[in-house]
């Protein structure tokens, strides 16, 4: 019988830090601009210049590290780490080595509904290299805009145990890192990067397999393809009775396959030692407890909000608290007066379908803001909009950006609850319809039909419970 | 006025009373080196039209009554690591042939803006690599007291250049020794001061941990002048102090005030520095000196540093190390020299590094990848970084029972060219007495204090606490005060 496999995963993510300025010089870090039109003397590496560390990029990194319920050091240093490739100016990469700014913690979320907690070795911070681009003819380029440009590595225990499991921790950081507002998590543009350790033992055993690293996955569906392939890779040759080969592997979207990029022999030896152009980094007890009370709160803390005490289902729950600009907008809907779970079906089913991006919620032009919404959810709760016709409103206020109370009054379609008026068009549908009345006492299912036909009579204004009890004392 | 022997302060006086135009001491001092300079090598970059053009600026500020700063007109020489924007910063390396800087050092930016006028780049050993300046990759520079004889290094291009009046003071940087042994063996003051007092920004790393820029002068109340324009915290430098500076020049001052210019201060004299087999004409004129600052007032107490004997081998750990890392920038790519052919990348570097870099840049290189590699990291920096905190410590203990400590700055006076060549351990020596005070990162001030009967000049090294530069300037002042040394003026050969 052929052995059931293990599959044992440790992900390295490196986040971009979308501070102003570069994490040891003053050009912009942001992403876009004309090839190495972003760039400055030191972190094009020019002789004789000297890092001087981006105060944000460590408030970003501190906030990332609480928020993940990691220690953070009140000291530590960064260290060089030494490699050729001409995408790195200075020979050399400055990163944290031997005292991280952040150890231990843990990133949680849900898979499949299971509420998971991927412990975390540590987080340091570095800078990024530039691109290096290679041209028809064989000639290639190197654009320097993102070299220097802050990053996180977010460095996490081998707990993941599925290609599932590995995108779901990779967009829960995404999200993490997007509700602090410190990066936008942007895998095809790169902000967001993932590598991954991959190994597989028999189950039921401890000690680990022989590991492979896999790179170049650019999006969460290529972080499931290429962990998958990578898995079946290790299973076949393991169930041949062959061996793993320690090595980096590049996955091929396009081939769907990983390959050989260089073996533990090729590996850098990277003569790392501490930097001496920066002193220690000192983030101080009252600057940690500043730092602190800017979290927000987090989103598996919203989930369990909404999920518990809000009374929505676990779908719903997870939906809402995705993006930070999601969450913001349904609460500040049910502040302003709206049910919450009718709250989140307005969310959920028609402002999500209509905006695109969820995080333009947060940009403040949505066209219709939370208050409005819970307006028109109030319209309906007090039955003064039918249901129905509250769809139309909303389409109208999203097009128009006009508010419900407004389209409501000046399009006539308050619905009508009134007792005179409803028992009038209800007799007239009654009248219209003698043989369906005689048989409404043998089949009660009718009522349906008459409902539905007394809405046509009012034009969808009628409140179907009042309607129904008129309905049912004149057919009785 | 003379230009051969002329202090800088007496120019920046004259200029600034209007006595002097900036302008005419400027083409004074180009046409010296025009036509001395071919015998000494000093200069690698004369930069006439850009000292012409500070020296104009200075004289129409004097002209129009505004400040033209306290350096005003001072020509100086700049040693060729230090950035200069729009001039070529070579530091005597193939590599960097070519290397235009679009930026300006803190340093050499703070003396334009005092009024100083820079003359050109100066010589010195490829990367700072050297005690002698024959490691330049163009040309040795030459001891202006004999031309068969090295100006140390590698700072030799600042120092002859001084001695010889190709420029009236300049700066340079010490990482083992590389201000004060080229100062002693060329007869002129060099301070080395606290790390960290003045700013590394634009100057071209070779031991980040351990580079110190400081100043040449021809004498100690010039050098105090420099430094004090010079030193300062820096917004772009991580490892400046922020502590106010220092008072140099009144320091340099107070020495000079008679018999009892020293009194109550405590001259530390550290045995080890006074080892038998020392030249003997190098110890008679270093114990002399002593009994000279005895004179003025100074008590002599005996210190101990006992690790000084460790000296030599962690500085050469750690500076070859980060070395090794802070050279790895230079690989054809982005700036400096390329290579002609390469049909790969790592063709590309290895050929551009192997063509760019002399032998000794090379093999500091090597034995600090070797240093730096997985696995041996403690054995050899790790350690490295203990000792140079006993070192440190050693410093700290002394500096209870004394103010400052006197010790001869060199070993020996010149050497002949060639002679150290073919056995860098010999050459690493010559930094013995110098590179514990750059691995404390203490002040250090070398000045002449005598001569050997060849007529090759002897330096009196002051060693004062961090951020003790003040006590450097007066026990330095004291001794110049009562001797004649530095007013003695080295032959001119044209």
């Amino acid at each position: 019988m052929a052995t059931d496999w293990e599959v044992v995963i440790g992900l390295e993510v490196h986040v971009q830090l979308a501070t102003q300025s570069k994490i040891f010089s003053w050009s912009s870090a942001a992403f876009g601009a004309d090839p190495n039109a972003s760039t400055d003397p030191i972190c094009l590496g020019m002789p004789g210049t000297l890092p001087v560390l981006n105060r944000a990029a460590v408030e970003s990194a501190v906030r990332l590290g609480m928020a993940a319920g990691c220690h953070i050091r009140t000291r530590c240093r960064f260290a060089r780490k030494h490699y050729f490739y001409p995408d790195l100016p200075k020979g050399f990469q400055i990163s944290q080595f031997d005292e991280p700014i952040c150890e231990g913690g843990a990133i949680k979320f849900r898979l499949r509904g299971e509420p998971r907690s991927i412990r975390l070795v540590r987080i340091h911070m570095e800078e990024d290299a530039g691109k290096n681009v290679h041209a028809a003819g064989g000639v290639s380029f190197v654009d320097y805009n993102r070299a220097g440009v802050p990053l996180c590595e977010i460095v996490s225990e081998p707990d993941v145990r599925s290609a599932e499991e590995a995108a779901e921790y990779v967009r829960a950081v995404r999200t993490l890192v997007r509700y602090l507002g410190i990066g936008d998590g942007n895998m095809e543009e790169g902000s967001l990067r993932c590598d991954a350790n991959v190994s597989l033992r028999p189950r039921g055993t401890e000690k680990f397999g022989t590991k492979t690293e896999i790179k170049n996955m650019n999006s969460f569906k290529n972080v499931r393809d290429a962990i998958e392939h990578e898995v079946k890779r290790q299973a076949t040759l393991l169930d041949r009775g062959e061996r793993i080969i320690q090595e980096t592997r590049l996955w091929d979207a396009a081939r769907g396959v990983t390959q050989a990029m260089r073996s533990k022999e090729q590996a850098h030896d990277y003569r790392y030692f501490p930097e001496p152009d920066l002193p220690p980094l000192v983030v101080s007890e009252e600057q940690q407890a500043k730092l602190r009370a800017s979290l927000p709160e987090l989103p598996e803390d919203r989930f369990a909000r909404y999920s518990g005490p809000a009374g929505l289902s676990a779908q719903d729950a997870g939906v809402l608290a995705a993006e930070r600009e999601i969450a913001d907008y349904f609460d500040a809907v049910v502040a302003a007066g709206a049910p919450a779970k009718r709250a989140a079906n307005w969310v959920i089913n028609d402002v999500l379908g209509r905006v695109g991006d969820p995080r333009r919620l947060g940009a403040g032009d949505v066209p219709v803001p939370a208050a409005a919404l819970a307006e028109l959810v109030t319209l309906v709760e007090d039955n003064t909009l039918s249901g129905k016709l509250a769809k139309d409103v909303f389409a109208k206020m999203w097009t128009e950006r006009r508010r419900a109370k407004e389209i409501v009054a000046a399009e006539g379609l308050a619905q009508v609850s009134d007792g005179g008026e409803l028992e009038e068009a209800c007799r007239r549908v009654i009248a219209a319809h003698p043989e369906e009345a005689a048989r409404f006492s043998s089949t009660p299912k009718l009522m349906g039909f008459f409902v539905g036909a007394v809405m046509k009579e009012t034009g969808g204004k009628g409140n179907p419970k009042a309607v129904n009890e008129i309905l049912r004392k004149l057919l009785a | 006025m003379e230009a051969r022997g002329a202090s800088a302060l007496s120019i920046a006086e004259g200029v600034r009373s209007g006595k002097l135009r900036a302008r005419e001491v400027t083409e004074q001092f180009l046409d010296r080196v025009a036509r001395l300079d071919g015998g000494l090598g000093c200069y690698l970059l004369v930069d006439a039209e850009g000292a012409r053009r500070r020296a104009d600026a200075v004289d129409a500020a004097v002209k129009n009554g505004s400040d033209p700063g306290p350096l005003a007109g001072v020509p100086l020489g700049i040693k060729d690591i230090f950035c200069t924007k729009g001039v070529e910063t070579t530091c005597a390396s193939k590599i960097l042939r070519g290397f235009v800087p679009p930026y300006e050092s803190t340093v050499t930016a703070r003396l334009a803006a005092a009024g100083a006028v820079a003359l050109g780049k100066l010589n010195m050993d490829e990367f700072a690599m050297g005690s002698s300046t024959e490691n330049s990759s163009v040309k040795p520079a030459r001891n202006p007291w004999s031309t068969a004889h090295v100006p140390g290094g590698s700072s030799g291009g600042s120092a002859a250049a001084t001695a010889a009046s190709l420029c009236t003071g300049a700066i340079g940087t010490d990482t083992g020794g590389s201000i004060r042994q080229p100062a002693s063996l060329c007869g002129v003051v060099g301070m080395k001061p606290t790390y960290g007092r003045v700013s590394r920004y634009g100057v071209i790393a070779f031991a980040s941990s351990l580079d110190h820029p400081g100043p040449f002068g021809r004498t100690v109340e010039d050098t105090a002048a420099l430094l004090e324009v010079m030193a300062g915290a820096d917004p772009l430098d991580a490892t400046s102090i922020p502590a106010p500076v220092g008072a140099y020049r009144q320091a340099a001052r107070a020495g000079r005030e008679g018999g009892s210019a020293l009194k109550g201060v405590r001259l530390g004299m550290p045995a080890e520095y006074f080892q038998p087999g020392m030249d003997t004409e190098v110890e008679a004129a270093v114990r002399a000196a002593i009994e000279e600052l005895r004179a003025a007032g100074a008590t002599v107490v005996p210190v101990s540093l006992p690790n000084t004997k460790y000296a030599i081998a962690t500085y050469y750990l750690i500076c070859t190390a980060e070395a090794s890392s802070n050279l790895a920038r230079y690989d054809g790519v982005k700036y400096g020299y390329r290579t002609g052919e390469a049909r790969s990348l790592e063709e590309l570097y290895t050929r551009t590094r192997g063509e760019g870099f002399g032998a000794e840049p090379k093999r500091r290189i090597m034995l600090g990848a070797y240093v730096l590699r997985a696995g041996y990291y403690e054995a050899y920096y790790g350690k490295a970084l203990r000792a140079r905190r006993k070192i440190a410590d050693d410093f700290a203990a002394a500096f209870a029972q004394c103010d400052a400590i006197v010790t001869p700055t060199s070993p020996v006076p010149a050497f002949k060219l060639g002679e150290r060549m073919a056995d860098p351990l010999q050459m690493y020596l010559a930094d013995i007495f110098t590179v514990a005070p750059d691995l404390a990162g203490i002040p250090a001030i070398s000045q002449p204090c005598g001569f050997t009967k060849a007529g090759l000049p002897i330096g009196l090294q002051t060693i004062g606490p961090a951020l003790g530069e003040e006590i450097c300037f007066r026990v330095a002042g004291a001794y110049e005060s009562r001797t004649d040394w530095h007013t003695r003026l080295p032959p001119e050969v044209a």
